[in-house]
């Protein structure tokens, strides 16, 4: 590396011209020196003294040939760099330590920490309230989803099919549809709160866009698993998708990630685990519990986000209540869960068409709605809800699980 | 009462930057508009006849606005330029490899040049050539642009790219050019060298007539020489039109494309296009 030029010293480019990037060392030189320093430029390059003078005049530098010398020029520097940084400021620190409560929307789509010059255009990202986004565990959280990423193709042994009696394979591949088609909702919902949150709170639009990610390979292994006998896709309901329709619907970022990583994938991480400990054969089993850990992440975000939210704010608990009301109220004359998914984890998880094995498969199911109401109730504890609210509110929740 | 000023749009950016400045100039309470042309010559006519107050002019508008104001009686002022307008240099070039070692042994060879109304890559260092004793020289113009006097460098760079490819010996053209072609390649690097450079002009200048509304004019110029890079809402409209402040007009740098024009007879002394083949 070459030393740091001494401040008004002769400037000597050797041989280099500026096809060849002399105007970075001549640069460099001029910022060595005040607005209105001087630097004496010497070189070889034939054209040289014609480049200079060009590249001055259009950046605002002065520019004369020094007299009785060849190839000799001198250089004023001019205020055009100063100038163009001097409103500039910080936005705010790289780390999360130097996220800032509420970053302006000039600062836009710059890097968090960049110097960031005045003017431009003003960006349009309305969550840009870290109250509102920000959760303490984004980055951890982040780490852990970026390094638990996985690769459908390799993370599942799709050549681990067993013979499953058709009727049994009927209700998986029913049951896959139904999880497709909530996966698909699961990833536009993230996705489109992470095109609005303000780009200074990155660790949490790369934990959404990871999110989305890990939904977006959900949709696809349970395609697959639909499909792998070569059958079709099963049905899907107009109350399932009235459903989902308004997880769709809620523009506040607290309230949509409550409503579907609090509630709903929460409740979804009992429906996997009851499929992997039901599923008749390995790849079914598989894809619910790779699924089943990317969720859990899903779920531990939205629960921190929430925790945070608050604890700053006292009125959060009122509008968590009103967006389970309001989502209820809107699904109340619709039929809720898809009638062919619920006969089809009933057989799911009575393995056969015998009346036992049916009184067998209907209790495992009324086990799954305890446990997802259990876990719905402890995650509104952790909010700050009161055992009987916490009930109350639970029991409220959509019958489509999500 | 409105200031009016034409400008000739020889690129789409030209819509943006005078909106982008009338915007400006109306919050700093000046009346302003302005005119947009296809070439220079109308422009230059209208400012004459009193159509519009001002003109933001080529070196070459200006020479002939200034013979047609004065035939008319009547009188216009260089009031503000860019400060990147002044000392400007144009240069002769031949490739490195050349047997040309002197503006002499260019004699009975051929020179590219822009377009026929380029002040900086035909004009001026025609008359340069000339005036250095270049006998016989073949010139080969590549007219891209006609009417816009040489703002659209079309022309220029056709001439290097000619140069380059052996099809003419030399090639005129701007400094900032030939740095610029050299940047992108135009001129691979080393392939050329400056065979003359002429001596500095000056280039574009508000034109303002005396039949433009005094108090208005005067703001007009007030607020244009206010303007600092510093601002960062005129620095973006700055760096599109070239330049980091305005500076006060003068019209002592355009004494080379004045001998040039009465060389080749372009206008004659009252103004009238002259030359030949010249078609805005």
């Amino acid at each position: 590396m070459i030393d740091e030029p001494r401040p008004g010293a002769p400037l000597d480019l050797g041989h280099l011209g500026f096809e060849q990037g002399a105007h970075l060392l001549v640069r460099r030189a001029l910022r060595a020196v005040e607005v209105g320093g001087r630097v004496t430029v010497t070189g070889g390059d034939p054209a040289l003294g014609v480049h200079l003078r060009a590249w001055a005049r259009g950046e605002g530098h002065g520019f004369a040939a020094v007299p009785d010398r060849s190839a000799t020029w001198e250089l004023v520097r001019g205020s055009g760099e100063s100038d163009r940084w001097a409103g500039a400021e910080r936005a705010g620190g790289p780390g999360p330590d130097g996220i800032v409560a509420r970053p302006p929307a000039r600062w836009g789509l710059a890097a968090r920490g960049a110097l960031v010059e005045a003017g431009g255009p003003d960006s349009r990202f309305d969550l840009d309230d870290r109250d509102v986004v920000w959760a303490d565990l984004a980055p951890r959280l982040y780490a852990h989803a970026a390094a638990a990423q996985w690769d459908p193709a390799t993370a599942v042994d799709w050549t681990a099919a067993r013979d499953v009696p058709a009727d049994v394979e009927a209700a998986v591949v029913q049951v896959m549809t139904y999880l497709v088609e909530n996966e698909q909702a699961a990833l536009v919902v993230p996705a489109g709160l992470l095109a609005r949150v303000h780009p200074h709170f990155r660790e949490v639009q790369q934990l959404l866009a990871v999110q989305a990610a890990d939904e977006a390979r959900h949709v696809e292994v349970f395609t697959r698993r639909a499909l792998l006998h070569g059958g079709q896709m099963g049905t899907s309901s107009a109350g399932g998708r009235s459903s989902l329709a308004t997880l769709l619907a809620e523009p506040d970022f607290s309230l949509a990630s409550f409503l579907l990583s609090v509630l709903g994938e929460g409740s979804f991480l009992s429906l996997l685990g009851f499929l992997e400990r039901h599923a008749p054969d390995p790849v079914t089993a598989q894809v619910t519990r790779l699924a089943r850990v990317d969720e859990a992440r899903h779920v531990a975000f939205g629960v921190a986000h929430l925790e945070h939210q608050s604890r700053v704010d006292p009125s959060l608990r009122g509008k968590l209540r009103g967006a389970i009301e309001r989502r209820h109220d809107a699904l109340a004359d619709t039929a809720g869960l898809n009638a062919d998914v619920f006969d089809s984890l009933v057989v799911l998880a009575a393995g056969a068409w015998t009346p036992a094995a049916i009184a067998r498969g209907h209790a495992a199911v009324q086990e799954l709605h305890h446990a997802m109401d259990d876990g719905r109730r402890q995650r509104l504890s952790r909010l700050g809800f009161p055992p009987d609210e916490a009930a109350e509110l639970s029991a409220l929740h959509t019958r489509n699980f999500m | 009462m409105t200031l009016v000023m034409g400008g000739v749009a020889y690129d789409p950016k030209v819509v943006t930057i005078w909106d982008g400045f009338r915007t400006w100039l109306r919050g700093q309470g000046l009346d302003f508009d302005h005119v947009l042309y296809s070439h220079y010559e109308r422009q230059v006519e209208d400012l004459v006849a009193g159509h519009i107050h001002a003109a933001w002019n080529s070196p070459l508008a200006w020479l002939r606005t200034e013979r047609l104001a004065a035939a008319r009686g009547r009188a216009v002022r260089s009031a503000v330029m860019r400060d990147t307008d002044q000392d400007l240099t144009s240069v002769v070039v031949v490739r490195a490899d050349s047997p040309v070692r002197s503006l002499a042994d260019l004699t009975g060879r051929t020179v590219g040049v822009g377009a026929v109304d380029s002040p900086q890559s035909t004009l001026i260092p025609l008359s340069f050539l000339r005036r250095s004793g270049v006998d016989e020289l073949r010139v080969r113009r590549f007219d891209v642009g006609v009417g816009l006097h040489g703002d659209h460098i079309g022309g220029e760079r056709d001439a290097a790219r000619a140069l380059v490819a052996g099809e003419v010996d030399a090639a005129c053209m701007i400094d900032g050019n030939h740095l610029l072609f050299g940047q992108e390649g135009t001129l691979p690097a080393g392939s050329t060298r400056v065979l003359g450079q002429t001596g500095v002009y000056d280039h574009c200048t508000m034109a303002i007539m005396d039949t433009a509304p005094a108090d208005e004019a005067d703001l007009f110029v007030r607020l244009l020489e206010s303007m600092t890079y510093a601002d960062p809402q005129v620095r973006p409209l700055l760096d599109l039109e070239g330049l980091k402040q305005w500076v006060p007009g003068r019209t002592t740098g355009f004494g080379a494309l004045a001998r040039a024009v009465d060389e080749t007879g372009f206008y004659d002394p009252a103004g009238a296009v002259t030359a030949r083949e010249y078609v805005p």
